[in-house]
């Protein structure tokens, strides 16, 4: 944990926003709370202001086990030639807005 | 709704809808009353802007912010009410900036200083759990301004509510500090509540348009009394209550108050940007 985020004893959170029905959450940012109650209530106010959202999710950063970037050649590298993997040899059709 | 338009010939056996307006003095009581609710929440928006860039965290900032804004956007629609039921040309900024404090219908609770945020807090549960009852209970007067302002701003009180509610519980159930400071803050507000509950002379004359605040105190009593217990608080004994708000009698407070709000349209009238 950096020291910000242990700024006055207020754990960071990281806040997951869906803004309507049929999307996921996405990650909008983060901020301080001092628990789970108040940080959905803080996110609330911070990050659903101008109707962005249905529904909140907040997570403790300190629960998140990200990739190191040490480690991102040996991660993301090898996908980058394999072209047969991505979706790109078939049509679309016109009235599939969130593929 | 083509009826509208044809000749109706008057109907003695029609509801009230269809009678004459109001009497003049129905009228004043209105405006008075509407008023009353507007300053409320002018004179608390105000109030709670103090907090902006000195609040504990820069989330309790924006959420402060966002109470004072929301409350501002109910100030501006009773105020423009009012002054559309007085008649005498006076719009929301009229009615705002140009009136002396004698003039200002809010209660006292919402002029008192912000003290710490434990104060701040617990004049918010005592205002937002009154004002929640109270909005309640308008969205079925039968004044539609009323009612359409109630129903969409008892949505942001219930918020407001309930962001009070949270941190006087966290803070009374906090540290020997915070539970300390938090008793001394509902210590402090406390004897601006039974003002709260008396009933305005213009309440009697709009039966059916005004909500008896009197009516509303067993509601605010069982929730604000649930988070004070549930924060391991005690609901004080006041010794003295306040009186007059809601007839031009005010605290020393709005004095100060009212030149910080009203300066800057004072000294440059009409200005915008």
């Amino acid at each position: 944990m950096n020291t910000t985020s242990e700024r006055k004893g207020w754990p960071l959170w990281e806040v997951f926003v869906r803004a309507r029905r049929g999307l996921s959450h996405q990650h909008v940012g983060s901020l301080h709370a001092p628990d789970a109650a108040m940080a959905l209530r803080n996110a609330r106010d911070v990050y659903t202001r101008r109707g962005e959202g249905v529904s909140l999710w907040v997570v403790p950063s300190a629960a998140i086990s990200a990739s190191s970037p040490d480690e991102k050649d040996a991660f993301f590298d090898p996908a980058m030639d394999k072209a047969y993997r991505h979706p790109s040899f078939y049509d679309v059709p016109d009235g599939v807005t969130h593929l | 709704m083509t009826a509208t338009n044809l000749p109706t010939a008057p109907d003695s056996t029609a509801p009230d809808s269809t009678a004459p307006d109001s009497t003049a003095a129905e009228r004043t009581a209105l405006t008075d009353y509407v008023l009353g609710l507007g300053d409320d929440a002018l004179i608390l928006a105000q109030r709670l802007s103090e907090w902006i860039t000195r609040a504990p965290q820069i989330e309790e900032d924006i959420a402060l912010g966002n109470i004072a804004l929301d409350l501002l956007g109910q100030a501006r629609t009773l105020l423009s009410y009012a002054g559309e039921l007085e008649g005498a040309g006076r719009d929301e900024d009229d009615l705002a900036y140009l009136r002396d404090e004698r003039e200002f219908r809010n209660v006292q609770l919402v002029e008192i200083t912000n003290g710490d945020f434990a104060v701040t807090m617990a004049r918010q549960l005592i205002f937002s759990g009154y004002q929640y009852e109270l909005y309640r209970a308008l969205t079925t007067s039968a004044d539609a301004t009323l009612a359409a302002l109630a129903g969409k701003a008892v949505k942001e009180v219930d918020y407001h509510r309930d962001h009070a509610a949270q941190w006087v519980l966290r803070l009374g159930d906090g540290t020997a500090e915070s539970h300390a400071r938090m008793q001394a803050g509902l210590d402090r507000t406390w004897p601006y509540v039974p003002e709260l509950f008396e009933t305005p002379d213009a309440v009697r004359v709009l039966p059916g348009i005004a909500v008896d605040p009197g009516a509303l105190r067993p509601a605010w009593t069982v929730y604000v009394e649930n988070v004070i217990a549930a924060a391991t608080l005690a609901v004080p004994t006041a010794t003295w209550s306040s009186g007059g708000g809601r007839t031009g009698y005010h605290t020393e407070n709005l004095g100060h108050l009212l030149p910080t709000m009203q300066n800057l349209h004072r000294s440059h009238p009409g200005v915008t940007w």
